[in-house]
């Protein structure tokens, strides 16, 4: 593949950015599929997500929301870090952005654990006795919805993750940022998301 | 194919902009709190829009960016929102 | 046009040799030629299983009754047939074949922009094929639901549904990248001069296709994994029983499966707005507004997914307005249809293969486009809904369209895929027994669902006898023709006669480096000036 090299000399950092942007249209889309089934069912069954939506917890959902928001923020920074050819700064704001994503994770864990302990979760014969169906069209959506995002998350750290490996070993570099900006790009999505999830599950009740 | 200069966001404006959305935030779980009725919705709503109009601007570096890119993403939003719309134009008159 | 500076003299894409041999010098090629490629024949080998299969279902209905196979094999065979065509041949068929191997020739690059993703796609492809050929070959019974997997059924069937829709979902993510590719190419590596309004249809075709399936493709993505959820956990969302609505999934399906449509026609309109200029010799009519009607055709088609659900139960308001969209898609088609006719007019026509191949899509893409605006009008809808009558108006925009299309741009640009040129009257010979067969197979359906005969059944009343020989018949000249079309290009490009590198005297960037292109296409970037374009006869 002697065109290989060919196209490792060819860098548009352009280029990359829409090839970003395109992606983050397309999750975007995989998403709006589930808030339009979020937003007929809430019409449906307007009562039943209100009930619903009292089960769960405002201030874990809050905590989480400040973590993405920071997050966003120190990985945003780290581009202008990297622009101003401070590679140590660049490699500690990745590493708290992860750290970030870490403890987002680790809250969802115990939010869902402890639902799971409720006997709240898809198929559960509890839910079946106990919940009216738009309350259990609304865990459904919950469990669907948060766990797309969580998986959103998972792929963003493992992007991050990439990013700053690359960072520490000099291929990505001021001259050559297209990496660490899309990755921005891919995180700020799944803060994005998240910022539209939070109001609809936990807030409006 | 030049590469473009690029435009260094100063840490400063990162952090204002952190401060809104915080602000944001706790606004949107106080106005929440409030028994509104159907503006509850409409409320948070217009948070979380907000919310990801400073994301998108500044975070994302639209601000920064070509006008074309802004033009896509308004473009994706718009048949986003047709598509609820249109699919609402069953659901509601059903 | 100021052409490149001296005419590369280096090795084809063909017979490069690199740093691997034999067949992984192919699969493991970035090549966009070689990719190209790749799709063509995997599109082949699994466009002889569809055909089977459709040949299959034919055999079936010959006579009233048993015939080869009862209800549930039909139902399998169906949905297969189905699965099989679109999601692995219509929809990847024009943009991953000749989009892959023309847009970077046609707008004057070296390769796409990404190439590595773009053979990554080819791997999604593959992938997805095996998953839903697995779906056949292991577990307890094959698909049964039809290829549009509609809820509840296609979570309470006891078959083998997860592969299927597993494997659609994943060449939903192939059609993406490959979307993706396509528009950061066109906006980043257009040749130096060639603006938006100087660019080759075709690759304006590609483009608005590339939009679709970047907006369109993640809702069916998300609306599959829900039916695997459902059927995995029981989540509710499409369940009657634990309060969701089936309706709100053919929503979901169709936002995603109409646009699907014009995936794939756009493209086939392109290459078929790239045929007629160079057989009439002439500038293309009415540049700007076949531009227009692609960008409008892609933009208001992804509004009008509810004309397949009209006897669904949806709300009357949705209804007529879905209809009086559909009804709109209707104008930028006929755009289109008057000024490929309008191109021809005092031109100098040359008639070749790719020409008839041409003419043929016109006449049958009419036929269905028409048909198709009985099915989008309420009232014949509900008369002729679910019938043998929508099985041929979507044969004939689908297979009619975009199949007539592809054999006429297999045959247009051949010379340069191969550096080879076929033998042109077989190819015509071809062309007429496909083209009879054809017509033969699916006009008696428009007949057949006018007296009611529905579709996907594997038996019918005997007053339906003498309709369906007639078509059963027709399945078997097109085949023939089919066998006469393949054997010629196969034939062919192994010995035909060596081709020039401007065989047909067209004007666009694609025959201006030899044929077949070398490896990197232009040794120098061609530029565009103030006064060429890509129809300038």
């Amino acid at each position: 593949m002697s065109q290989a090299i060919h196209h490792d000399e060819h860098y548009d950092a352009e280029g990359s950015k829409i090839g970003m942007w395109l992606f983050i249209f397309t999750e975007l889309l995989l998403f709006g599929g589930l808030f339009v089934i979020y937003s007929v069912y809430r019409f449906m069954n307007q009562d039943a997500f209100h009930l619903a939506a009292e089960e769960l917890n405002t201030t874990v959902g809050s905590i989480n929301t400040i973590i993405l928001l920071v997050s966003s923020m120190t990985i945003a920074m780290s581009t202008s870090a990297l622009q101003k050819g401070q590679k140590g700064t660049t490699i500690v704001l990745l590493e708290i952005t992860l750290m970030l994503g870490l403890i987002f994770l680790v809250n969802k864990y115990f939010e869902w654990g402890v639902k799971f302990e409720h006997g709240i979760f898809p198929g559960s014969q509890h839910m079946l006795d106990t919940l009216s169906q738009g309350e259990i069209l609304f865990f459904g959506l919950y469990f669907v919805m948060t766990g797309l995002h969580a998986l959103h998350i998972i792929a963003g750290m493992a992007l991050i993750g990439v990013t700053l490996a690359k960072v520490s070993k000099g291929t990505v570099h001021p001259e050559r940022s297209a990496l660490l900006e899309n990755a921005g790009l891919y995180w700020h999505l799944v803060d994005l998301i998240w910022i539209f999830l939070f109001p609809l599950f936990y807030l409006i009740h | 194919m030049q590469n473009e200069k690029h435009h260094i966001v100063p840490y400063s404006t990162y952090i204002i902009i952190l401060a809104a959305l915080v602000l944001f935030t706790f606004l949107s779980i106080e106005v929440t709190g409030i028994e509104l009725g159907g503006l509850t919705v409409a409320a948070a709503l217009i948070f979380a829009s907000l919310k990801s109009y400073l994301v998108l601007t500044y975070f994302m570096h639209l601000k920064f960016d070509k006008p074309y890119i802004r033009i896509m993403v308004g473009f994706v939003i718009l048949v986003f929102l047709a598509v609820i719309i249109i699919t609402f134009i069953d659901y509601f008159f059903r | 046009m100021q052409a490149s500076s001296q005419i590369p003299h280096d090795v084809s894409y063909l017979d490069y040799k690199g740093k691997y041999k034999g067949l992984l010098a192919w699969i493991l090629s970035t090549d966009h030629k070689r990719i190209a490629l790749l799709y063509m024949f995997s599109i082949m080998t699994m466009f002889f299983v569809g055909v089977c299969l459709g040949l299959a279902m034919k055999l079936e209905l010959i006579a009233p009754g048993k015939t080869i196979m009862g209800a549930q094999d039909y139902n399998a065979v169906f949905t297969v047939h189905g699965v099989i065509m679109i999601f692995m041949i219509v929809i990847p068929g024009l943009p991953a074949v000749f989009g892959n191997f023309l847009l970077p020739l046609m707008i004057g690059a070296k390769d796409v922009a990404f190439p590595k993703l773009n053979l990554f796609s080819w791997y999604l492809y593959i992938a997805g094929a095996i998953l839903v050929i697995s779906s056949v070959l292991f577990g307890d019974g094959s698909p049964d639901t039809g290829w549009t997997f509609y809820a509840p059924y296609s979570f309470r069937t006891g078959t083998n549904m997860l592969p299927a829709i597993f494997g659609a979902f994943v060449l939903g993510f192939s059609s993406i990248l490959t979307g993706l590719n396509f528009i950061v190419t066109i906006h980043r590596l257009r040749a130096p001069g060639m603006t938006w309004t100087k660019m080759p249809l075709f690759p304006w075709t590609l483009y608005g296709t590339a939009w679709i399936q970047l907006l369109a493709t993640p809702v069916v993505g998300i609306t599959l994994v829900l039916v695997s959820l459902e059927r995995i956990f029981g989540i509710g969302v499409f369940d009657p029983a634990l309060g969701g609505d089936p309706i709100l999934y053919q929503h979901l399906f169709w936002i995603y499966s109409h646009p699907a449509v014009y995936i794939m026609i756009l493209p086939a309109m392109g290459a078929i707005s790239e045929v007629i200029p160079t057989f009439s010799q002439k500038h293309v009519f009415g540049y700007k507004a076949i531009v227009a009607s692609t960008l409008a055709i892609a933009f208001v088609g992804y509004f009008v997914w509810g004309h397949h659900m009209f006897t669904s139960g949806m709300s009357g308001t949705a209804q007529y307005t879905f209809s009086i969209l559909t009804f709109l898609v209707a104008i930028p088609s006929a755009i289109k249809v008057f000024n490929w006719i309008s191109t021809m007019y005092k031109g100098s026509i040359a008639l070749e293969t790719p020409f008839f191949w041409a003419m043929s899509f016109i006449f049958v893409f009419m036929i269905g486009g028409l048909s198709g605006l009985v099915l989008g009008a309420l009232a014949t809808d509900v008369y002729v809904h679910d019938t043998a009558f929508v099985v041929a108006h979507f044969h004939f925009i689908v297979f009619g369209g975009v199949g007539f299309s592809f054999f006429a741009a297999i045959h247009y640009w051949f010379p340069k895929m191969f550096g080879r040129m076929y033998d042109k009257t077989w190819a015509n010979v071809g062309w007429i027994v496909f083209f009879i067969g054809f017509l033969a197979l699916y006009t008696p359906m428009f007949y057949l669902g006018m007296q009611g005969m529905p579709r996907r059944y594997y038996d019918y009343l005997e007053q339906f006898h003498s309709a369906n020989i007639l078509s059963t018949l027709g399945s078997w000249v097109m085949t023939f023709g089919l066998a006469i079309i393949v054997i010629n290009l196969f034939r062919s490009a192994k010995s035909g006669a060596i081709a020039p590198e401007n065989p047909w005297n067209g004007k666009t960037l694609e025959w201006t480096v030899p044929s077949p292109p070398p490896v990197e296409n232009f040794d120098d970037i061609p530029v565009y000036g103030e006064k060429d374009g890509p129809y300038e006869y």
